[in-house]
């Protein structure tokens, strides 16, 4: 008895539009010749040709893939202890509090992380000398910070909807736990961890405000750089940027898709 | 879910609680629970001419006695000066209006999507969280160029016949809407969505069995049923937006009062830490209540699970 509701599918449409729409046009001008939105002065590659030439911009964009990646490799490891944690160690002392401390960076405005770590740095750096300065490591722990937050969440639900029989064979034949882990769970969970490092990697390679507030002189991040030129007002070099980004994370979540279902199909 | 009795010996079950529990948690303390002590000991320093540009909060003079120094100040200035009061009520209103516009767009959305024939499902919600996926910052920017008195929305209206002049959105509190709205609506979508395929349809069978009517039937099961996904999705978008600083920077007017935007300004314009401490204070008490609120309605939803 399932009948089509007209209303709802024009609300449903109207969400997709109101989400792509901006996004298209973005890329639709980064091939206009013309620097004015308004003007369709013709199809050209010219600002892509400019981005490539921008130097200040591929040097943010360096440090931030380098921060990206580390981040994300160490997110994925401190994320998936975590929901093993959550998920195989049932109610242990101080579990409020660890999901605590894992809940609350998702929702944790920027402003507040931003200072907070900074502060934290200034004053080990005052104590213990380290970090000396702020640059790559303070962002990069900053990230992880977060990060590993949105992996526990990523890696807990598959963890937790795993079937178990298979390590439990395992058991039974006499595999050592670790052995059990390593062999059959991660291997099991694999398309989770896959998901999780990308999103560790988009959310790190995407911050404007807690990089700005732990980087230091020298260390600016792409996000710091496409924030600056857009205060500027637009600028056709950021759309170009956009359409690279844009292509790129699609290309990545259909892959991360394709894999997921051929995973759940198997 | 039961664990087989025979799986963990106490000893390596000891070690792996120990990496497990104990690595997480001695990071997420140390970056991110200890620097909200170090905030709250900052609150109460004065701004000073040094490096790092605040007083401490002890030291130690002759004799060994400890002096401990604390300024309320920063708190009272919070207090008085209607700025700050100005911003919080602001940043808590916008909040809730966005929140309310997510909802309202988010849930009918969310419904359809988790009443879709299930091979349609996935790409619907692939399609949801990609915007999620690409940059934040760049999708506050394409409204710019939407937005601007000679931007695209403005064309498309002088050449609809809407409007005989351009209107100004852009640097007014409804471009900070539209861009909140914009860029929290996937985070409203998701738990609704969770939370609606997970619910039982005999159950509204059943009610359209007895005679009940469909909209009857969606205000009576399908909403109350729904409410956990209604909370965590409003919290998840209210919390964070109330701190928010790039959306009002880049749409809002200048004058416009965010406490994010008022934090950012203390901090990296005018340079007092100790002010910018005590607003993060400030934002933090005024968001715990929200938190506290999701943080239950999170465990009780993990124990019915489990």
């Amino acid at each position: 008895m399932k009948r089509r509701s007209w209303p709802l599918l024009g609300i449903l449409a109207f969400g997709y539009a109101f989400l792509y729409v901006p996004i298209l046009l973005l890329i639709l001008y980064s091939f206009n010749e013309s620097r004015l939105v308004t003007v369709w002065s013709g199809f050209s590659f010219k600002w892509y040709g400019e981005l490539m030439h921008n130097h200040q911009l591929l040097d943010a964009a360096w440090l931030s893939v380098r921060v990206a990646a580390t981040n994300a490799s160490v997110a994925i490891v401190l994320g998936t202890l975590a929901a093993n944690a959550l998920v195989r160690h049932g109610r242990f002392r101080g579990r409020s509090g660890f999901e605590l401390l894992l809940t609350a960076p998702l929702v944790m405005p920027d402003v507040i992380i931003g200072l907070s770590l900074l502060l934290l740095f200034v004053a080990m750096q005052h104590t213990i000398g380290w970090p000396d300065g702020r640059g790559f490591t303070t962002i990069t722990i900053a990230h992880i910070t977060f990060s590993t937050a949105y992996v526990a969440v990523v890696v807990r639900s598959r963890l937790a909807q795993m079937d178990r029989s298979l390590e439990e064979a395992a058991m039974d034949l006499g595999a050592r736990p670790l052995g059990v882990y390593t062999r059959i769970t991660l291997p099991l969970i694999a398309p989770a961890l896959f998901s999780g490092w990308l999103l560790a990697f988009t959310l790190s390679l995407d911050d404007l405000v807690i990089a700005s507030f732990v980087s230091g002189p020298g260390s600016t991040t792409l996000p710091m750089v496409v924030y600056s030129s857009v205060r500027m007002g637009v600028s056709p070099q950021i759309n170009a940027l956009a359409t690279l980004i844009v292509a790129v994370v699609t290309l990545a979540v259909l892959i991360a898709g394709i894999s997921l279902r051929r995973d759940s199909k198997r | 879910m039961s664990q087989p009795p025979h799986t963990h010996g106490p000893h390596t079950s000891r070690l792996s609680r120990l990496v497990n529990i104990g690595i997480p948690y001695l990071w997420l303390g140390l970056f991110f629970l200890l620097p909200f002590v170090i905030v709250l000991q900052i609150s109460v320093a004065e701004p000073a001419l040094a490096q790092p540009p605040y007083t401490q909060l002890w030291e130690w003079v002759e004799d060994g006695l400890l002096q401990i120094q604390i300024n309320l100040q920063n708190f009272m200035l919070i207090w008085e000066d209607e700025i700050y009061l100005a911003a919080f009520l602001n940043s808590l209103w916008v909040a809730f209006v966005c929140t309310l516009i997510c909802l309202l767009l988010g849930y009918p959305m969310a419904y359809a999507i988790a009443t879709a024939p299930e091979r349609r499902r996935t790409p619907l919600l692939m399609l949801i969280i990609l915007p999620f996926w690409t940059s934040f910052l760049i999708r506050v920017y394409a409204w710019i160029g939407i937005l601007n008195t000679n931007g695209l929305l403005n064309h498309f209206l002088l050449w609809l016949g809407v409007i005989d002049e351009p209107l100004q959105i852009l640097h007014t509190q409804t471009a900070v809407y539209i861009g909140v709205v914009y860029s929290y609506l996937p985070f409203m979508i998701l738990p609704l969505y969770a939370n609606l395929t997970r619910l039982d349809p005999t159950l509204l069978e059943a009610a359209a069995d007895l005679g009940c009517r469909p909209l009857r039937a969606f205000l009576r099961v399908t909403l109350p049923l729904s409410m956990a996904g209604i909370i965590a999705g409003s919290m998840l978008v209210f919390i964070p937006v109330v701190g928010e600083f790039v959306i009002p920077d880049l749409l809002g007017s200048p004058g416009s009062l965010m406490v994010g935007k008022l934090l950012w300004t203390e901090f990296f314009s005018n340079k007092d830490w100790p002010l910018a401490s005590a607003l993060a204070i400030v934002l933090l008490g005024t968001l715990v209540v929200p938190f506290v609120l999701m943080q239950r309605l999170q465990q009780n939803m993990d124990e019915n699970q489990t």
